[in-house]
């Protein structure tokens, strides 16, 4: 399973795709978080990383598509596949080698915002006024949110052989699993269920992790979140065999 | 027995791809599978090699089973897919070093050095794959399936594509590779099952219509040609 993994991680390292997709995430992220008007922290007033915790979703939509659609599609498309597939080891660890693969890349993509963490803790009044729990709490919540979408990732990967269908897939239901409940949950005929609905969402688990309190159930939901997609990932790669 | 198949059957939506077929491959002996395209040979060779999974049948590859005991199977076998698949963006040892580790963690410097001489991979071992030609490439694939030294070698047309002058080297290192290991490959060239095969399969239409050994499939229907026999099994 390692020797898949370092491929993995070592091919997004030596083609351009690791540094491209990274660089403009930052670069979108930074703009956003610094100079344009409408959300910079300059002119917001106040040093709070609140802002840059709800835009990151957003951008992850765009980033993980891209850092993921090609780990079962190029496989598959150049052939590939049938050599990793011969390899003495299980569909899962396989999975999971990708899996990790790209996990590692969205981690190397919030590693350097912590300077954002610096900066704005530097630019309180006083110094170093900042909510670090709710900093510590929203990264967590970053991070498995980052999970969650990976496995969809993946798992939309290992549907086609088209890299562009991977992508599109994963964005939608991306979108969907982060907003598409809450949105569902306005409709008024679903009655009294309309709360239960918007707590299948991702967004309603991740504001609450980001209020910086650690809640099992928060925890539970993303990793059962994560599972059921990479087992619906083993489900399509076993099933075309 | 390294490969010992029984009654395998592959269907593809109601289509027998492979029909209950059964045959056996002993050590020391090159086992050519011949047959028309489509015949299913890669089919055969995609399940003894763990990548589809047979519709009915058993097969075992150094005494297990390729289902229930896929993984260990999966360790006793080199496979070289037909088309031979490989990373452009890997270099040679790279990749080479990728395979080893998947068999077995450790230190391969060694060996991926051994395996680089002995399929002639030497003046181009620093290049990345991509930039290989077909000939070189072929070899990267031939060492990528003997590098942790498999009892059972799977081929799928490991000659397809190539120039004469490579073509003799690779059916040297095929030969060679031979004497002690079992050898199953598949070709549509019959000079090479002449030169190289102790026993032929031929397969058509998913079932297998001839299973002898050279000398004996030539005595069975009084002909000398292969090509002739080939013809009048397969047509």
């Amino acid at each position: 399973m390692y020797a898949v993994f370092k491929r993995e991680l070592f091919s997004f390292l030596s083609s351009m795709v690791a540094y491209i997709t990274i660089g403009i995430f930052l670069l979108v992220s930074g703009l956003l978080l610094w100079f344009f008007p409408d959300t910079s922290i300059l002119d917001y007033g106040y040093a709070e990383m609140g802002g840059f915790f709800s835009l990151v979703p957003y951008l992850f939509m765009f980033l993980i598509p891209a850092i993921t659609m090609r780990s079962f599609a190029e496989e598959r498309r150049e052939g590939t596949y049938e050599l990793l597939i011969t390899r003495p080891i299980t569909l899962w660890q396989i999975i999971f080698a990708k899996f990790l693969a790209s996990l590692v890349l969205v981690f190397f993509a919030l590693i350097p915002t912590l300077v954002y963490y610096y900066s704005i803790s530097k630019l309180g009044f006083p110094e170093g006024n900042i909510d670090s729990g709710a900093v510590t709490g929203s990264y967590i919540g970053l991070f498995f949110l980052g999970a969650a979408f990976t496995a969809i990732g993946i798992f939309a990967s290992s549907l086609t052989k088209n890299q562009v269908i991977a992508f599109v897939v994963c964005a939608a239901l991306c979108a969907f699993a982060f907003l598409g409940f809450d949105y569902t949950s306005q409709v008024s005929a679903l009655g009294s269920i309309q709360g239960n609905v918007s707590s299948f969402g991702i967004n309603q688990h991740y504001t609450s992790m980001s209020r910086g309190v650690l809640d099992t159930r928060d925890l539970l939901y993303f990793l059962s979140f994560t599972m059921l997609f990479l087992l619906f990932t083993r489900l399509t790669v076993g099933g075309k065999r | 027995m390294s490969i010992s198949v029984q009654n395998l059957s592959k269907h593809y939506n109601g289509q027998k791809a492979v029909d209950s077929i059964s045959f056996e491959a002993r050590p020391g002996r090159i086992l050519g599978f011949l047959g028309p395209n489509g015949a299913g040979k890669s089919t055969t060779m995609r399940m003894l090699t763990g990548y589809l999974t047979p519709t009915s049948g058993a097969a075992s590859v150094s005494g297990k089973n390729i289902v229930s005991q896929s993984i260990e199977a999966k360790k006793n076998i080199g496979y070289l897919p037909e088309n031979t698949p490989l990373y452009p963006d890997m270099y040679v040892k790279e990749f080479l070093g990728f395979v080893g580790e998947t068999y077995a963690p450790g230190n391969l410097s060694k060996r991926i050095e051994e395996v680089i001489k002995l399929v002639g991979l030497t003046p181009e071992q620093h290049k990345k794959i991509g930039m290989l030609s077909k000939g070189y490439r072929q070899r990267v694939g031939l060492a990528q399936a003997i590098i942790h030294n498999p009892e059972v070698l799977i081929l799928d047309e490991p000659t397809s594509g190539l120039d004469p002058n490579q073509l003799v080297d690779i059916r040297a290192l095929i030969k060679e590779l031979g004497k002690n290991k079992t050898v199953i490959i598949s070709t549509h060239i019959m000079q090479e099952v002449e030169a190289i095969c102790d026993d032929i399969i031929i397969i058509s239409k998913g079932k297998i219509v001839a299973n002898n050994s050279l000398e004996g499939i030539k005595k069975a229907y009084n002909q000398d040609s292969l090509e002739d026999i080939f013809r009048k099994l397969t047509s």
